[in-house]
């Protein structure tokens, strides 16, 4: 069964998918509708597969397939994954059916929801799989236009202005990243986009500097580091559900990933030469996330900003420098996805009970929803990292590898926990403690079996990665290590690398 | 002395002439059978003609893969495999336009054997220009197609705008012929010649650099400004700008996308045989220059746009910024260049002769409802419009998966190639300006209400026939670009 192509096509079901519906006379809303909650039942059910196949004692990339796309230009269809977008893809698989379940409530524009909802699901395995730079960059462009539709054509009040943000932040990253990656292919040598091709071009350091900050633009809107982070408030916020979801969940980890996959491998001695940099950004991002999202009257622009905190544990995880702090901060991307997602799941079952997002309409519900009320503390928790919970894993070795490396700044770091703390369980007292404020939340229904049923399978993983997290790590740690390795081993001037005296 | 008649190889310009011939018998049908015949005959003779010629030039690439490039007519018409190139891609711009017209003109009721004639001459004229290697054929070929334009932009006697627009067009372009005009004469003062390549007795401006060091050249580099003037007019540069957005509002839809396709393609033709090759020694002179008007065309062109309320202005002026784009490959110089741009004007063609298409059939009776505002809602009305609309726009704004995104990647993957990322980096943040009045179109289309009583636009057979190609190949080559890659590649090759 390894043969078997599950990644190529998983990658294209959904496009599939999306056309089909596409096809589908608009009045048939239940066929749309199941219709895309089967081709995303498929696609998970694929990348199951790969779950299945994956051989966790290499760190090369498996389960690809490699075929010639344009000769002229170099350009190929090179896929695989390795232990990190393992675990992008399958997120994005899971969460998908979920993001369907969630979109139940969607009902204006039905059909062209569904088809760029599904296609948005193509360029992001596309994204987590592509080995050839240009493919990548296809992919990684494929994803904004579809996020632009679902923001702007089923956001809420301000979402035009969200939507154009979000494209044009986004874009003018991903287009000095081109730039890079022209220059790249170009100083190659073979005239090749294939990323194994490229990635031991020797470049001078003023050249690799140069490269990592185009680079760097890209993925940095994207994670997003404070201070490029201003797109995101608005298009979390005004995005609908599944789109905030997806946003959260999915589209922030491409920033994270593009750093593990291309900016630290392509361009090692410019990674190094920024890790004070990107730390400092990573802590200043956690206490500041932490600050404003404690200060929010709105529940979905609270949640935006947690991200940016929990964001900045990634990149700090990622540059601190060990194993420890990478597989921590890979681990963290699931976990960030999964508690997040489900937040904004329930921030959408709140929305679409009251219309309102707003955190003083709310009060003392516990009594007239208690269920809902208990998943959200348990997600919550999740998302502070409570022992026993898998935010606790994620955020305890990324502070390990801090602590490991760079000792003190371990401090701030852990002091973001406590901020998380306070910001959301503040948020849920607010919210379901206390005597009821409203009259017209006591006649709120509880959650629905198809709310339960997109939450169950998150909070069953949430609890999983929590008590045994040893599958996950065990297939991210021969990525992390060698993405470790290129961070800390220099290639062009040897033992420059400050850091690492401290380990 | 014994006349000695010169070696013709009439292929060369069969194309030009089938044009020609065919609008000449277009007018001579017309005017003989008055009303006594079905008007479909008209655009089907234009279609004819157009078809035979597309498949005289393919004869042509054959000609000059076979024999190699050479020089006609005493060294006055390249034949070889660019201007091969250059005919199929205008040839076809001539066909869509002559579709789309038809429909057009009728919902205007404006049409006339004319109309179709003048389509047909001005791409003989382009075509022509794609062949030019003596500056006095490229000055008869400018003005062949620019008098036709002059008339087709005015075609709507109705229209005030219309009527402006053709006025603007014809005074400024009058003036920029004088200028080409002039670099022509400082040319021949230089070398001596006109012509472009040593032929027969004479060393044309080729010959002329190569034999003459470097310092004695001073004229024929102010020539070179003049023409580069000239030309950059046709192809809308700034500051040679001015009259497009007037222009383009002004013409019916299917001439203004005609002109952003084809006009551009003849004079980007030329500017790349002048510069690229025959001027290419010079490149340390003309290069400053056309750095300066790449930048600020790409930047002008895509600032401006932003304000734009008019659909048809504002592509426009996103036309004038895709004339940015193309001198980059220019300014690389290289082969990627050259064919990169020869790329990016066959590619650039289609998805503007579509988005044109587009506007001519939201436009309206009179085309009167071509603001950004009468777009509004147009996804609920009419979703394919809207979405093929959207593949044109993300491809004008160079979004993957799209013709537009492939034509930036060659022309700036020239530009990087040659050592210019700093240009390229101009350009790319012109396209992230650019990205946003594409996107205001698209927010406009599919995330504002239509109005209560907008009236239903109407999409003819025809029209529709138009938009599947232009959006198959902007789709397709988008994807599958290797072919077409290829072809340009085998365009570079040149005669002389």
């Amino acid at each position: 069964m390894a043969d078997f192509p599950f990644l190529d096509i998983a990658i294209f079901v959904p496009l599939v998918g999306a056309v089909l519906i596409g096809l589908v006379p608009r009045r048939l809303e239940h066929t749309i509708r199941w219709g895309a909650f089967g081709v995303s039942i498929l696609t998970f059910l694929l990348s199951l597969g790969l779950l299945v196949n994956f051989d966790a004692s290499t760190d090369g990339f498996q389960l690809g397939s490699r075929a010639e796309w344009i000769p002229e230009w170099g350009v190929s269809y090179i896929t695989g994954i390795d232990g990190v977008s393992l675990w992008m893809v399958l997120l994005t698989s899971f969460l998908m059916p979920l993001c369907v379940l969630a979109s139940w409530s969607i009902t204006r524009k039905i059909k062209p929801y569904f088809v760029f909802l599904l296609a948005l699901e193509t360029g992001l395995l596309g994204v987590f799989a592509a080995l050839d730079m240009f493919l990548f960059y296809l992919f990684w462009e494929a994803t904004l236009v579809p996020m632009y539709f679902l923001i702007g054509m089923w956001g809420y009040g301000n979402r035009l202005y969200a939507a154009m943000k979000f494209f044009l932040f986004t874009l003018v990253g991903s287009l000095l990243m081109l730039v890079g990656i022209l220059y790249l292919y170009f100083t190659g040598g073979e005239l090749t986009f294939s990323y194994e091709a490229l990635l031991g071009t020797p470049l001078a350091m003023a050249t690799q500097r140069l490269l990592f900050l185009a680079f760097f633009a890209s993925f940095a809107v994207k994670v997003p580091l404070v201070p490029f982070h201003t797109w995101l408030p608005d298009a979390h916020t005004e995005a609908p559900t599944a789109g905030s979801v997806m946003l959260a969940a999915v589209m922030l980890k491409l920033g994270a990933y593009g750093l593990i996959r291309f900016a630290i491998p392509l361009f090692p001695d410019a990674a190094r030469e920024m890790v004070p940099w990107i730390v400092g950004l990573s802590i200043v991002g956690i206490v500041y996330g932490a600050l404003v999202a404690a200060m929010q009257s709105d529940l979905k622009r609270l949640i935006a900003y947690s991200s940016v905190a929990h964001l900045g544990f990634i990149t700090l995880g990622i540059f601190v420098g060990t194993v420890e702090g990478m597989s921590g901060g890979i681990l963290q991307m699931v976990n960030h996805g999964l508690s997040t997602g489900a937040l904004f799941m329930l921030v959408g079952a709140l929305y679409d009970r009251r219309h309102t997002r707003l955190i003083a309409d709310y009060g003392g519900i516990a009594g007239s929803v208690p269920i809902l009320a208990g998943v959200f503390l348990f997600v919550a928790l999740s998302s502070i990292g409570l022992p026993a919970l898998n935010g606790f894993v994620g955020e305890f070795l990324v502070l390990l590898g801090t602590f490991l490396s760079l000792r003190w700044w371990v401090v701030p770091a852990a002091f973001g926990i406590v901020l998380a703390a306070v910001y959301l369980l503040w948020a849920y007292q607010r919210v379901f403690q206390g005597p009821l404020t409203h009259e017209d939340n006591r006649r709120m229904a509880d959650l629905s079996w198809r709310e339960a049923a997109m939450l169950a399978p998150v909070c069953a993983l949430i609890l999983f990665i929590g008590l045994y997290p040893k599958p996950f790590l065990d297939r991210i740690n021969p990525a992390a290590e060698r993405v470790v390795q290129q961070l800390t081993e220099s290639s062009v001037i040897p033992g420059s690398s400050r850091f690492a005296e401290g380990r | 002395m014994p006349f000695q008649a010169p070696e013709i190889e009439w292929l060369g310009i069969a194309p030009e002439l089938t044009v020609a011939g065919t609008a000449l018998l277009l007018l001579l049908v017309d005017s003989l059978l008055k009303e006594r015949f079905p008007r479909f005959v008209i655009p089907l003779l234009a279609t004819a003609g157009l078809l035979v010629a597309a498949f005289l030039a393919v004869k042509g690439w054959e000609f000059a893969r076979d024999e190699g490039a050479a020089l006609n007519f005493s060294g006055m018409i390249a034949v070889d495999a660019f201007s091969v190139f250059g005919k199929m891609s205008l040839a076809t711009f001539g066909l869509l336009t002559v579709w789309l017209a038809r429909e057009y003109l009728r919902r205007e009721l404006i049409e006339e054997a004319e109309f179709y004639a003048l389509i047909l001459f001005a791409v003989a004229g382009m075509m022509l220009m794609t062949s030019a290697a003596d500056l006095v054929v490229m000055f008869l070929a400018l003005e062949t197609f620019s008098i036709a334009l002059y008339v087709l932009v005015g075609f709507r006697r109705g229209s005030l705008v219309g009527q402006e627009g053709a006025m603007k067009y014809f005074l400024l372009g009058a003036f920029s012929s004088a200028f080409f005009l002039l670099g022509i004469a400082f040319v021949y003062g230089a070398t001596g010649s006109t012509l472009l390549y040593r032929a027969g007795g004479a060393d044309g401006v080729s010959g002329y650099l190569a034999t003459t060091p470097g310092a004695e050249v001073g004229l024929l580099v102010l020539a070179v400004a003049f023409l580069i003037v000239g030309l950059g007019f046709k192809v809308a540069a700034v500051p040679f700008h001015l009259w497009t957005p007037d222009a383009y509002q002004g013409a019916p839809s299917p001439v203004t996308g005609f002109m952003a396709a084809g006009s551009k393609l003849a004079g980007f033709a030329a500017l790349l045989r002048l510069l690229d090759v025959v001027l290419f020694p010079l490149v340390w002179d003309w290069r400053p220059l056309v750095i300066g008007i790449a930048t600020i065309t790409m930047v002008v062109g895509s600032v401006l746009a932003v304000v734009q309320e008019d659909v048809k202005r504002l592509l426009a002026y996103s036309s004038i910024a895709h004339a940015g784009f193309v001198f980059t490959g220019i300014i690389a110089g290289n082969d990627r260049g050259v064919s990169g741009s020869l790329f990016y004007l066959a590619t650039y063609g289609l998805t503007v002769l579509g988005a044109f298409a587009i506007v001519a059939v939201l436009g309206g009776k009179e085309e009167r409802r071509t603001r950004l505002n009468d777009f509004r809602g147009t996804f609920n009305e009419h979703p394919m419009l809207a979405g093929l609309m959207t593949l044109f726009l993300l491809s004008l704004a160079g979004v993957p998966l799209t013709s537009g995104f492939v034509a930036k990647l060659v022309v700036f993957g020239a530009a990087v190639e040659a050592g210019y990322e700093w240009v390229v980096i101009v350009g790319v943040l012109a396209s992230a300006i650019a990205a946003f009045f594409y996107l205001r179109v698209m927010v406009v289309m599919y995330m504002v209400e239509p109005e209560a009583d907008a009236p239903r636009a109407r999409l003819g057979p025809l029209s529709l026939g138009v938009l599947a190609v232009t959006g198959a190949a902007t789709l397709v080559l988008g994807l599958f670009w290797g072919p077409l890659i290829d072809l340009a590649e085998q365009a570079r090759i040149f005669a002389g």
